[in-house]
């Protein structure tokens, strides 16, 4: 993992020092609403319905045992006692005191963290697949080049004050578990024929009210050319993104506008003048970025633990949960563990501070002190050698953190909802618990199969509706919480844009509604074809058709009106 | 006569911002590029020093053959989180070469002067109802930088990053 040297740290220590400045002038009246926005949310901290909430990077998804026990500590200090795990690889605080926020950064700053960029319209905290290093199918580690970039959009001098909020994710594997192709710019590692790295890029994608899927505008960019084509696309967006418009400044509507081809031919016209700069990226730097991210030091017979199968033959219980939450390592003999975020009754991707100090104590057990956060809200023990997968097991069922579900229904994407974020039109956390009590038989759930379910509160799509396999929207119609589902949406290698069911469902009807949805593909599916598939196969109608028996009050989704919120602070 | 930092000090403005309808006087003045390029042949007979002001969607690639013309290059920050002028810098400083004084003037406020330093800004023109003295404070906000700008070609990491302590 990557460890701070003196300049990291000392730009960290800055940033502090800085942002305490900033917020005693803001409280003096020195600087106006207006002035103090940006530079908080260049901190992370937003000002919410009930209290200030702080987003806290964890940069492409890694975490220390030790940093995991001062989130802990942060959230008991600071907090109500618990944090919450977003998509995008970060940890957001739902009650800091705005005058606290500059300790908390300073504490976090102890342990090589920060909320740097975590919000506002500039390089946001670089997301990579939470399997990197670990992956079985993995071409190259995209952690190098995420820190790499880490560090180039660090106070970038000329992007900081950007039309929009700007994100990427690399992923380096055949599988895209990053959401890459939804991503303002998406990074692929993959190997030419001769062998070299590289990436391919994606440009323009993102959800929000305008969902559009990424465009590939280099099939094979040279490792070495990395931050200059960054450069040169974040150039053109600088310059050219619209800024009339806070929903039309995405640099997916200037892709869109200009077409793909056009917007390439201006990157790459930029490019040729920086392409041999500063910005050309060494192999030496890429070498001493790598060295801190080789592999813990593996047993190498690890794999003859024979323990492993029979518990699984013994404990039927112990068998789902390998079956649904140990995913495949590349090292023979080890597993990488998910730590469930999903608890029934619980908001998705919550995790108490004790539950924090349990995994941090559980990492350095079984997983060399090592946590990984995912874009699923859970969090990963990536290194868990098999023989300890039953003590692990034992371990987390006793945190609450065992449930068997990841990859099910019930492994929910959800954003905190109408409950913490003043954008929301709905309670997204009370739908995912009535979707929890309808569908709380796991037998059901298995039988299901794999199956996405993701849940926005409004249409900024925090819970990356849009790419759910199924996709739950909320809606305001007069003030009251209405639901649009949409089914067939991706976010992964076969990435899709769901479709909307149909006519929005009242709050009580959400369940209800999903239950006949699924069980048209109970009776329609052939073989092991998942939900995804079927839905593919024979399309929208037949789920229509079923959805809304009893159902008369529905209303057409056109009549529906996006919400009227100020959305400059969406996430 | 009003303030400026120029060069990370507070000095007096020589420059007279002009408008567009207003008659030039003698002595330092700042005009608009529109000025500029309807007057141009005149403007370019004045013997007194001549900048000019641009607006933040100029394209500067259009603009260098004039470039020598102008001892001062006014960039424009509307508000100040409008961020299109720090490009404009770094092009004018980076690509084209550009030696006079880079002024940021418009909505130019503290927090800012960081940036707009490393981008090739060198003068600014501080909100008039801040502090230019406060306002000095933010060119110290850090002390080092990873990436290249415009007073820095070379990222950290080649510029002995690890020889030194």
């Amino acid at each position: 993992m990557y460890q701070y040297d003196h300049y990291d740290q000392t730009l960290v220590d800055e940033r502090v020092a800085q942002f305490r400045g900033q917020v005693q002038r803001y409280l003096a009246g020195e600087l106006t609403d207006d002035e103090f926005r940006p530079l908080r949310l260049m901190n992370g901290l937003y000002l919410q319905r009930h209290a200030p909430m702080l987003r806290v990077a964890i940069p492409y998804g890694l975490l220390s045992a030790r940093q995991l026990r001062t989130l802990a500590h942060i959230a008991r200090r600071y907090d109500q006692g618990y944090g919450h795990f977003t998509t995008r690889q970060n940890i957001q605080y739902n009650w800091p005191k705005l005058e606290e926020t500059p300790d908390i950064l300073a504490e976090l700053a102890q342990v090589e963290m920060h909320a740097i960029q975590t919000s506002g319209n500039c390089i946001r905290n670089v997301t990579a697949d939470h399997l990197s290093g670990v992956a079985p199918d993995e071409i190259e580690d995209p952690r190098i080049y995420c820190e790499i970039i880490r560090q180039w959009s660090t106070f970038h001098p000329e992007f900081s004050y950007l039309p929009r909020k700007f994100k990427i994710a690399v992923t380096g594997a055949a599988h895209d578990r990053a959401a890459a192709q939804v991503h303002d710019i998406g990074l692929n590692l993959l190997r030419n024929a001769q062998g070299e790295i590289g990436f391919r890029v994606l440009v323009g994608g993102g959800l929000g009210r305008t969902p559009i899927i990424g465009q590939v505008i280099r099939e094979f960019l040279p490792q070495r050319d990395l931050l200059s084509y960054l450069e040169a696309i974040l150039r053109v967006y600088n310059q050219y993104g619209r800024r009339d418009n806070i929903y039309k400044a995405r640099i997916k509507i200037l892709v869109k506008a200009l077409g793909a081809v056009e917007f390439r031919a201006q990157v790459e016209a930029e490019w040729a003048y920086i392409k041999d700069s500063g910005l050309t990226l060494d192999q030496a730097e890429v070498e001493r970025v790598r060295s801190y991210f080789t592999p813990p030091p593996y047993e190498a017979d690890a794999a003859a633990d024979s323990s492993l199968a029979q518990w699984q033959i013994g404990d039927p219980a112990f068998a789902a949960w390998v079956r649904h939450n140990v995913a495949d390592h590349k090292t023979p003999g080890y597993r990488n563990v998910f730590v469930a975020l999903k608890t029934p009754g619980v908001a998705p991707g919550d995790l108490t501070a004790d539950q924090m100090d349990a995994v941090a104590d559980f990492a350095d057990r079984y997983s060399f002190g090592q946590i990984r956060a995912t874009h699923h809200q859970n969090l990963l023990l990536p290194d868990v050698r098999q023989a300890d997968l039953y003590p692990l097991w034992n371990a987390l069922a006793a945190q609450k953190l065992a449930a068997p579900v990841i990859g099910t229904l019930a492994d929910m994407i959800c954003c905190p909802g109408l409950d913490f974020c003043s954008l929301a039109n709905a309670s997204s956390l009370a739908i995912a618990h009535q979707i929890n009590e309808k569908f709380d038989r796991l037998d059901y759930l298995y039988d299901l199969g794999e199956l996405r379910l993701n849940l926005s509160g409004c249409m900024n799509a925090c819970g990356h509706h849009h790419v759910g396999h199924i996709g739950i929207l909320g809606v305001d119609k007069k003030g009251e919480e209405w639901y649009q589902i949409s089914l067939g949406g991706s976010s992964e290698n076969d990435v899709t844009l769901g479709d909307i069911l149909g006519p929005s469902v009242a709050k009580t009807e959400v369940a209800n509604t999903l239950e006949r949805v699924l069980q048209v593909y109970i009776e329609q599916r052939q073989d092991d074809e998942r939900f995804l598939d079927t839905y593919r196969r024979i399309g929208l109608e037949p789920f229509r058709a079923s959805a809304y028996v009893n159902e008369p009050e529905a209303i057409a989704p056109r009549k529906l009106r996006a919400t009227q919120r100020p959305a400059v602070e969406a996430a | 006569m009003a303030h400026i930092i120029k060069n990370r000090q507070i000095i007096e403005d020589s420059w007279q911002t002009i408008a567009d309808d207003a008659e030039l006087p003698t002595g330092s003045v700042l005009i608009s590029l529109a000025r500029w390029n309807q007057e141009r042949a005149a403007l370019l007979e004045r013997s007194d020093p001549l900048g000019v002001r641009l607006p933040n969607t100029a394209n500067i690639a259009d603009l260098v053959a004039d470039l020598p013309h102008w001892p001062v290059v006014a960039l424009e920050f509307p508000k100040f989180a409008d961020g299109r002028a720090y490009s404009q810098a770094r092009l004018l400083r980076e690509r084209y070469g550009y030696q006079g004084e880079i002024r940021a003037v418009g909505d130019v406020l503290r927090d800012q002067l960081w940036f707009m330093a490393r981008s090739g800004f060198d003068a600014f023109a501080v909100r008039a109802d801040r502090s230019l003295e406060d306002a000095l404070a933010g060119f110290g906000d850090f002390s080092e930088s990873y990436q290249p700008g415009a007073d820095q070609s070379l990222p950290l990491y080649r510029r002995g990053r690890f020889t030194k302590t």
